[in-house]
């Protein structure tokens, strides 16, 4: 088990003040101008060889999306955004970052910022967090006040300014792009791609967005070091990470643990095991809504990291991890999910504006055993026809809860529809 | 409970104005539209001051566009795609009930019946007769590890069960004021409810 001494977020319970006094005694804030004082390349280095890779779910390496952004100014300004719009189903973590260690991420959106040549940063929180924007933007304050912000920010000759604006109920606006057209004030449509942002981000400007947890955890990186970092976790996948632990589990709780810690274990030590103990376990969604759902025999000896959830076709996405015991209807829970990202498509590409409303209302059938044998495969099919033809990865991920729920259970969703004998009837128009 | 009240007529105030100035020196000059989630917002709280009830009409749309300036339509798109904005009249309290599946696993089918019984609302998207409660299915929101979550206005109830929510909602009924947001099984935040694992006192001083 991960020592304290190695957890990033000491305060992660909010167990202690969040406030700047408290925090600078838990670290924060100490000896910021020298970190910057040693050059954005260095600082850009150091976190590549800290294997970081982003915490928001793609687990792209951040010190290499760093270096995308442009060295020498074409007069445009450089930007950082921080996405804290946290709605995957199951996923909570960057709440108790912002409540209880804002400090922690004020820091590193100054580090980051500087990092990419940025004079400011935009922090895009989902509006549903109305007290925890409340709290953040009062440690941004603090930190204004303290000289941490603005001017020559904690004296390191950089100018830095932060900006936190609330979202108002979209999920879609966790995809980057969508994030930037939230912000300039539209809808939040996602963009096509190229150009990347880091060409052409907010306000047509070079822009990185980076998630919370990663932006914060990077000055506790500089600070001890890529080398204590990068000997965390597994090769590839290095670090910690916060896991939030929820469903049926004795303690659901979210914990910061290493990265390839067992499934198992993690479960085990920190919530309390399965409500009924692991026999009871029926199946795990290990990293979110949109992650392939795991069975028992998948979920028995599972590590949790990036790239060994890749290899049983899952995904370790934001971390959150929800588990269902003998008593859950596997179907229902799946199908809640594709009524989740039917309600949450923002309908600008047809193949998910429609698919994701005919996939829920086929995964209906399923759950009231009113599906066929030939209706399953049709869904399937369906589900490829969604995936990958959309502007972003929405399509992918409203598709693969079903995907990986026919893979992990198939025999029993089959058994749902080998008694049905769909009533002789007039075709009618779809919905 | 659908009764259009359309306002004739809608004007920031002295309070509302303030925050406006401040929401739009925000971001870069010409930039000014970053801002009307903000400002949508804010007009939402007035109407909740002024009237109870928590809604954008029609007119403060229009307010928010000139004051913007831009056209009426770049503001009605946004309060129509974001779903935290009232296009219609709500209840004083705004019972947001989470059904996602981690919500789900643990029990919010009692808490959305507990609701429905005390309020008397028959159906979510509804506002009660006494014009105290609208109740509606929300999409996860993001605090699951103290699932269920029952969202009052701007707060936050976790760990809630069909009794605790009745409780909650009768003392709203009967004027008495709130406990304050968070786990109303009394847990610090996300921590596991027995036996922590982790963070344990040792490491550092309590609050």
């Amino acid at each position: 088990m991960l020592n304290d001494s190695d957890r990033i977020y000491k305060n992660l319970y909010g167990q202690m003040d969040w406030r700047l006094e408290a925090a600078r005694a838990r670290g924060d804030w100490e000896g910021t101008a020298e970190i910057l004082a040693k050059g954005r390349d260095v600082i850009v280095e150091e976190v590549k060889a800290s294997g970081m890779r982003g915490r928001g779910g793609a687990g792209f390496p951040t010190g290499l999306k760093w270096s995308f952004m442009p060295k020498q100014s074409d007069g445009r300004p450089s930007y950082l955004v921080v996405n804290a719009d946290e709605s995957e189903p199951g996923t909570c973590k960057d709440r108790d970052i912002i409540r209880h260690e804002p400090h922690k991420l004020i820091e590193g959106c100054l580090i980051a910022g500087f990092a990419m040549g940025a004079n400011t940063g935009f922090i895009y929180i989902r509006g549903e967090y109305y007290n925890e924007a409340q709290r953040l933007q009062a440690a941004i304050d603090e930190a204004y006040a303290a000289g941490l912000l603005g001017k020559n920010a904690a004296g390191s000759g950089w100018d830095f300014d932060l900006v936190l604006q609330r979202g108002a109920g979209a999920y879609i606006c966790g995809e980057e792009s969508a994030m930037l057209e939230s912000l300039e004030g539209k809808k939040g449509m996602p963009r096509m791609k190229p150009p990347f942002p880091a060409a052409m981000g907010l306000y047509g400007c070079p822009t990185t967005v980076n998630n919370v947890e990663t932006i914060a955890g990077v000055p506790t990186i500089l600070r001890r070091g890529a080398a204590w970092f990068s000997a965390l976790g597994r090769p590839k996948n290095s670090g910690t990470k916060i896991f939030c632990i929820s469903g049926h589990v004795n303690n659901p709780c979210n914990v910061e643990e290493e990265l390839g810690i067992p499934l198992k274990e993690l479960i085990d030590k920190h919530a309390g095991g399965v409500r009924g103990g692991w026999d009871n376990l029926q199946a795990i969604i290990p990293g979110g809504a949109s992650s392939p759902i795991l069975n028992k025999e998948m979920a028995e000896a599972q590590l949790m990291d990036f790239d060994s959830l890749a290899a049983v076709k899952s995904m370790l996405g934001s971390g959150a991890i929800i588990v269902l015991d003998k008593s859950a209807d596997v179907v229902k829970a799946i199908w809640r999910l594709s009524k989740f990202f039917k309600h949450e498509s923002c309908g600008q590409c047809t193949p998910c504006r429609e698919g994701t409303g005919w996939m829920m209302r086929m995964m209906d059938r399923v759950v009231q055993n009113k599906a066929s044998m030939a209706d399953l495969g049709l869904l399937e099919q369906v589900t490829t026809q969604v995936a990958g033809h959309t502007i972003c990865a929405f399509g992918e991920a409203a598709s693969w809860p079903i995907q990986g729920m026919m893979r992990a259970f198939r025999p029993m969703v089959e058994q749902r529809t080998i008694d049905y004998q769909p009533p002789p009837a007039i075709p009618q128009a779809a919905e | 409970m659908n009764r259009q009240v359309e306002p004739q007529h809608f004007e920031f105030d002295a309070a509302a104005e303030a925050e406006v100035a401040k929401a739009i020196a925000l971001y870069p000059p010409g930039k000014q539209m970053s801002a009307v989630k903000t400002l949508l917002d804010i007009a939402q709280r007035q109407m909740g001051r002024e009237t109870g009830s928590a809604w954008v009409p029609r007119v403060a749309m229009d307010v928010v566009a000139k004051r913007l300036g831009v056209a009426p339509i770049r503001v009605y798109e946004n309060a129509t795609f974001y779903t935290m904005f009232n296009a219609r009249p709500i209840g004083k309290y705004h019972l947001q009930l989470c059904t996602t599946t981690p919500c789900w696993l643990r029990g919010s089918d009692d808490v959305v019946s507990a609701c429905k019984k005390i309020s008397g609302i028959a159906n979510f998207g509804q506002t009660s007769a006494d014009g105290l409660f609208t109740l509606t299915e929300a999409e996860c929101l993001g605090a699951c590890v103290n699932a269920p979550i029952l969202q009052i206005n701007d707060d936050y109830y976790e760990d809630v069960n069909g009794e605790r929510a009745e409780a909650l909602l009768n003392k709203l009924k009967a004027g008495e004021a709130l406990p304050p947001p968070g786990s109303t099984i009394g847990r610090q935040a996300s921590a596991p409810i027995t036996n922590q694992t982790t963070l344990l006192p040792a490491t550092g001083p309590a609050e």
